[in-house]
């Protein structure tokens, strides 16, 4: 079978090499780390611990898709980062849009206010 | 009387030409990823769920009394382990390295039951502890969330198996390339998704 060229695979995926994926697992175990450190140590603040916590697994989905996933901004990639930025919408709206509306509703039984 | 038609020039079949040959293999991998966008709007629901239900206890075992965050911690360093050797994996089939890669699919492979047992073990634990599925809204939630990603692992896990019936059959054929690619995308995506499960449930539900 003919070998595709070494830096693309199909749909866009690149194929990444160790130093990619070694960087990915360094850069993940640090962002585990800090969450799980703050928490179980209880040093910080209650509002820091969570803006971290928010930080860190924001930063290390990122750091996924990167290099284990080998997103970037090329044009082969351009559907995939399109409906995956579409799918981030979507979940946006249910996450953000449940929260919300069920604080509403649970307000309101609040009875005498 | 009929009219004459220049003759066709040589190679000519009646087809319209395309300068590459059709490539399935991307049609795969982007429907493949539509099929994960499509199962984060799944778990979008599940987390929504949980969030609005999980201080739902109704008198039964809180979350905090039960989690325990290096428990927690274990079975995220299993898994994120196993997102890493199946990048090695991935490396060593596109060497051509057979050897390799049935190496690092079974280290993967073995990380995978690893961190699956103890998720068992600690359902089996909290349902012991007077939390179980049934007992409140919250541990609903919870149990729902946290199973679905579970059953997710465990399919990835047969998905695996049947990956190695196929690769010894085939060896490295542009089929089973393509369904390894398929594989890591989707063994990736259940990292990413622990990423959030640890982060929302466990440690901000010790707090």
């Amino acid at each position: 079978m003919a070998h595709h060229d070494t830096t693309h695979a199909a749909g866009g995926a690149a194929h990444g090499s160790v130093k990619e994926y070694l960087v990915g697992l360094l850069l993940s175990i640090v962002l585990t780390a800090i969450p799980f450190g703050l928490v179980m140590s209880g040093t910080a603040g209650e509002a820091v611990t969570l803006t971290l916590i928010l930080l860190c697994a924001v930063a290390q989905v990122l750091v996924q898709l990167v290099f284990f996933l080998h997103m970037n901004t090329s044009s082969e990639q351009m559907w995939n980062t399109m409906s995956g930025a579409f799918a981030l919408v979507l979940v946006a709206i249910l996450i953000v849009g449940s929260i919300w509306i069920m604080q509403h509703l649970n307000h309101n039984m609040l009875l005498g206010h | 009387m009929s009219t004459v038609l220049p003759a066709p020039e040589p190679g000519y079949t009646g087809y319209i030409q395309e300068d590459h040959h059709h490539d399935y293999a991307g049609d795969s991998v982007f429907g493949f990823w539509v099929y994960i966008l499509s199962d984060c709007i799944l778990f979008a629901t599940l987390f929504a769920v949980y969030a609005v239900l999980q201080n739902n206890f109704a008198g039964a075992t809180e979350a905090v009394e039960l989690f325990e965050l290096n428990y927690v911690l274990a079975e995220t360093a299993l898994l994120l382990a196993s997102s890493f050797t199946f990048g090695m994996g991935m490396l060593a089939a596109n060497n051509n390295s057979m050897k390799g890669l049935f190496g690092w699919l079974l280290v993967t492979f073995g990380l995978g039951a690893g961190f699956l047992v103890m998720e068992v073990n600690e359902f089996i634990h909290f349902t012991h502890e007077g939390a179980a599925a049934w007992d409140s809204g919250a541990w609903s939630a919870f149990y729902g969330l946290i199973g679905t990603h579970g059953l997710h692992v465990f399919a990835g896990m047969v998905w695996m198996l049947v990956l190695f019936v196929l690769l010894a059959r085939d060896g490295l054929s542009a089929e089973n390339r393509t369904r390894l690619t398929l594989l890591s995308l989707f063994w990736h995506f259940l990292d990413i998704i622990w990423i959030c499960v640890f982060s929302f449930v466990y440690l901000m539900g010790v707090m």
